[in-house]
């Protein structure tokens, strides 16, 4: 299907620093007692890290220091300190920051895109994390050849979700990405609208997760995508009638097979309210939907919003187990737009390590697989597939629509640009210490609106540039033109230096 | 059906202080003193909570840290950060890594299986057990839901030989005598110890573990002791001696006993059945790249159950050895194969380190898993290896007493247990028997990476 190139009416980025006094940082700046205040290091800066101060400058933002590589400039505060005052090292704490997949890297550029709007300079890697395999070990190949030297705005990000030609309204949106499901009560109220409207002014939609519609959303009804999952948590049939695209979660990728936990703890008495449940009691969603024991049940559900709202789209949100590629056709054929496929190495509140780490297969995996099933079938292009479950960077999105995604969807990384530091602990006591995935009140007042709003916005602004010149790179218009190019992408066990058409960006 | 197998669990707690991954670094040099101090505002208390452990006079800080860096982050002058544990980093080596230790440690202690926020943090994949992932039913298979209590999941194994038919004379009475088989109610057996302190109380806490849990330790002939008597129904004793050593009254009252493969293994297995008849006897056997014939013959020739064993990393013994699961795997395939699986039992162990090696290897074909190291290291064992050299044990675990041990190894196996039934439920088994050689219902990276990624980056 041919996709009008649209030109994308884009929110303005604006700089919005870390709420916290201290931005973690690759780099650690001190000043020494030596220090006489002469304020050369303010001027030279061009990074503004400091600030003017009553006995020496303060520094202010270290995490914007260029480091190390700052050597060759002739700006560079260290050597140019007429009192040697100025101490450039690494970060002690940044070692331990981050895990393989979220490394303190992608960490740390989220959230230099997320302040700045700009890429990273700091010698971060912003494209893969440190898990050694998957995306982590995918690289583009770029032809010899210049690429597209055209304006951004001519190069179209654009999707379409309603591939089915059926008589329902087209939905397009402007960037291959929507953000995924999280619940009120898995996280904030400031982090789910902050999530909202950063997708409205994106042109795309966001996800409720299952545990009610609050109505703080209602004005946002047309970027929302409500979902139905096993417990039924919040399900109303004015909710459903409300929006243009209605989710059937049948699984999650962080627990496949299992079913949703919400502790006690965080089922305060809106949350009770919103799931009509009683407040202080463990949540569960079971597992599965115990109304669909067949194709023919699964069918009958996505009728019944068919039914309920005829002009909304239906995705099927499914993980991938072994024969995730059938999974994908029955969904098709019980009649739904869209299949998200969520992979074993997503984000959840809460789930076992042991079903995080072994059930179900990474998205790298089940993508081309379905890709090429449904290709083989002839309808993959009658069918939207989205890509979840571990994109981290645009580089990670790319690449999964190299591998055959129409677009992914987004969870973590909206929370990393609201500077979630990937701790592991949103589920315990009182929830998420930095206020992001919580519904304790102190903790919630961490955040402000249009603060996290910006942030979010800012750096999937950042990823759509990058989106743009890998594009251009690859003498690509359009990011419809990227879906399923296996030839655009090596994994750096496989290629041979040989057979390499081009240059590896590694 | 049996009644649910429910193991009891109870906090017990650490008698050393734990090794976190990281510490807390605070200077007092250059302190504001502000009236309110960032450690004032943690959100865990955790500088409210801290005090010092008589013990070993150590600060408690790290321990309760859950690494928000919200002090870090807060603190005017920069005063506190986090840093990596070098002794955190020292824990283990390659295959035993600091987190598998830590988690181990965290089972024992807690009672309770790992639950954490945030989606998977490790790598993509590994080698041995991390190049495997489990299935999930999707949409169209009910899956169960064993860990919540709703439905049953049965974890029950056999051990012992099967017979594939009964035979009846021409009255139609039974003419078979079915060998005898001994339950055990999770696919778990404790195995020798690779190395230990002096483990008379570590014996003694494997063996109540067992008890408690039902199923069994294997204790050396020249270690039984006459304070084991109690434990008889629960000991595999390994005849590192001489068969007619054994007391009659001590064998009559065994279930199971283990024999060293060599030559005439089944000549002595005879000679103990025929003291014993009701005695399942299990040949012990190092895995290496003769199993598979080796396990076929011993098969055909009367076999009840053979133990196969790896070292401590899981490798067979051999000049390029195989790991574990793929040695086992040939093994399952190739009895399969000669239409002689179900006839016997297959135990196998060695560098079993967590709970998702249990339900891979019986995938893989194993009927049940021993287990050693995470025994100690559920009584805090650091995985130091320094008793190996006569050196002191840094936890002391010579010192331990036997019923805090036992606690420990029931939590730890309590996880265990649990996280096999999650993934039981996701893949919609309901016994863990279905689970054996289920290699359709798993996912193997070396076929995925094959056929997903070399395919990659080729024109045309």
């Amino acid at each position: 299907m041919a996709i009008k190139t649209k030109t994308l009416k884009l929110p303005e980025i604006r700089p919005v620093p870390s709420r916290f006094r201290n931005a973690l940082g690759k780099y650690r700046v001190t000043i020494t007692k030596s220090c006489n205040n002469c304020g050369l290091c303010i001027t030279l800066c061009p990074y503004s890290v400091y600030k003017a101060g009553s006995k020496k400058p303060r520094v202010a933002a270290e995490h914007l220091c260029l480091g190390f590589p700052c050597k060759e400039k002739d700006f560079f505060c260290v050597n140019k300190c007429p009192e040697k005052a100025i101490q450039l090292t690494i970060n002690p704490s940044f070692e331990i920051l981050g895990d393989r997949r979220w490394s303190a890297d992608l960490l740390a550029s989220a959230w230099h895109m997320a302040e700045t709007g700009e890429l990273p300079y700091q010698g971060l890697n912003y494209k893969t994390g440190n898990s050694g395999g998957g995306f982590d070990k995918l690289r583009f190949i770029f032809p010899k050849a210049k690429g597209l030297d055209v304006p951004d705005e001519e190069i179209s990000t654009t999707i379409e979700l309603n591939r089915s030609g059926d008589s329902r309204p087209s939905v397009t949106i402007p960037v291959p990405f929507y953000f995924g499901g999280m619940s009120f009560g898995s996280v904030s109220i400031v982090t789910m609208l902050s999530r909202v409207k950063a997708a409205a002014a994106l042109k795309t939609f966001c996800c409720t997760g299952e545990g009610g519609y609050p109505e703080e959303l209602i004005p946002y009804d047309d970027h929302i995508i409500t979902q139905i999952a096993t417990g039924l948590f919040g399900v109303r049939e004015e909710t459903i009638k409300r929006v243009r695209i209605v989710e059937f979660k049948y699984a999650q990728g962080a627990k496949p097979g299992l079913g949703g936990h919400l502790l006690g703890d965080k089922v305060t008495s809106r949350v009770a309210s919103m799931r009509e449940a009683v407040a202080g009691s463990a949540l569960f969603s079971p597992f599965p939907f115990h109304s669909v024991y067949s194709v023919e049940d699964h069918k009958k559900h996505v009728d019944w919003i068919k039914e309920t709202n005829y002009r909304a789209l239906v995705s099927v949100k499914v993980s991938t187990p072994s024969d995730v590629d059938m999974v994908a056709v029955g969904s098709y054929y019980a009649g739904a737009h869209i299949v998200q496929l969520d992979g074993s190495y997503g984000g959840t509140g809460a789930a076992p390590d042991i079903a995080k780490k072994n059930i179900a297969m990474p998205i790298e995996y089940a993508v081309p697989k379905v890709h090429k099933f449904l290709s083989e079938e002839g309808i993959r292009d009658k069918v939207t597939i989205i890509a979840s479950g571990g994109i981290r960077s645009a580089y990670d999105m790319a690449k999964a629509i190299a591998l055959g995604a129409d677009g992914v969807c987004l969870g973590t990384a909206d929370l990393v640009a609201l500077e979630c530091i990937r701790c592991h602990h949103c589920e315990s006591g009182r929830g998420c210490a930095r206020g992001i995935a919580t519904t304790d009140e102190e903790l919630t007042s961490l955040m402000e609106l249009d603060w996290a709003t910006q942030r979010i916005i800012n750096m999937y602004l950042t990823w759509q540039r990058q989106l743009i010149s890998i594009l251009k790179r690859l003498g690509m218009r359009s990011v419809t033109e990227l879906v399923g190019r296996f030839d655009v992408i090596g994994h750096l066990d496989y290629i041979k230096q040989k057979d390499l058409e081009g240059d590896l960006d590694l | 059906m049996p009644p649910k197998y429910h193991i009891h669990t109870s906090r017990t707690a650490n008698r050393f202080q734990l090794i976190t991954k990281s510490g807390i670094i605070a200077w007092d040099e250059g302190c504001l003193k502000c009236v309110r101090c960032v450690k004032k505002d943690c959100v865990y208390k955790v500088y409210e909570k801290r005090g010092i452990d008589t013990r070993q006079m150590l600060e408690s800080l790290d321990s309760v840290c859950m690494d928000c860096f919200r002090c870090v982050q807060g603190c005017p002058n920069k005063l506190i950060h986090k840093g990596l544990n070098p002794s955190y980093k020292e824990l283990g080596d390659h295959y035993w890594t600091p987190e598998i230790i830590s988690g181990l440690w965290y089972q024992a202690e807690a009672g309770r299986i790992p639950v954490s926020g945030g989606g998977y943090g490790g790598n993509f994949s590994g080698p041995g057990f991390d190049a495997m992932w489990t299935d999930m039913s999707e949409i169209v298979r009910p899956t169960r839901d064993g860990i919540h209590g709703r439905e049953y999941i049965s974890t029950t194994v056999d051990i012992g030989r099967k017979v594939m038919a009964l035979e009846f004379d021409q009255t139609g009475a039974l003419e078979t005598t079915p060998p005898p088989v001994v339950e055990i109610p999770q696919p778990i057996l404790f195995d020798l110890l690779p190395w230990s302190p002096p483990r008379k109380g570590i014996n003694l806490a494997m063996l109540e573990g067992a008890r408690s849990l039902g199923t069994f330790a294997v204790i050396r002939q020249s270690e039984f002791i006459p304070a084991m008597e109690e434990y008889l129904p629960n000991i595999v004793l390994y005849v590192d001696g001489s068969l007619s050593d054994i007391d009659p009254d001590i064998l009559r009252r065994l279930r199971l006993i283990e024999i060293p493969y060599g030559k005439g293994v089944i000549a002595s297995q005879k000679v103990l059945k025929e003291r014993h008849p009701g005695l399942v006897t299990i040949i012990r056997m190092e895995l290496n790249p003769y199993s598979s014939s080796n396990v076929l013959r011993l098969t055909a020739e009367g076999a009840e159950v053979i133990h196969l064993v790896a070292d401590e990393y899981g490798l067979e013994k051999s000049g390029k050895p195989l790991f574990i699961k793929e040695r086992v795997r040939k093994i399952h395939l190739h009895l399969v194969d000669k239409g002689v699986r179900d006839q016997i039992t297959l135990i196998a162990g060695g560098g079993i380190a967590m709970a998702e090696h249990v339900a891979k290897l019986i995938i893989c074909g194993a009927d049940a898993l021993s287990v050693d190291i995470p025994l100690l290291v559920a009584m805090e064992c650091r995985v130091c290896r320094r008793c190996r050299e006569g050196i002191s044990c840094p936890v002391e675990l010579e010192t331990i007493d036997h019923v805090w041990g036992a606690s420990r190894i029931r939590n730890l196996m309590a996880g265990w247990h649990n996280q096999l039934l999650e993934i039981l439920g996701a893949m919609g088994i309901r016994e863990v028997r279905r689970l054996r050689g289920e290699m359709g219902r798993a996912m193997f990276f070396e076929n995925l990476e094959k056929e997903i990624f070399a395919a990659l980056g080729k024109r045309g």
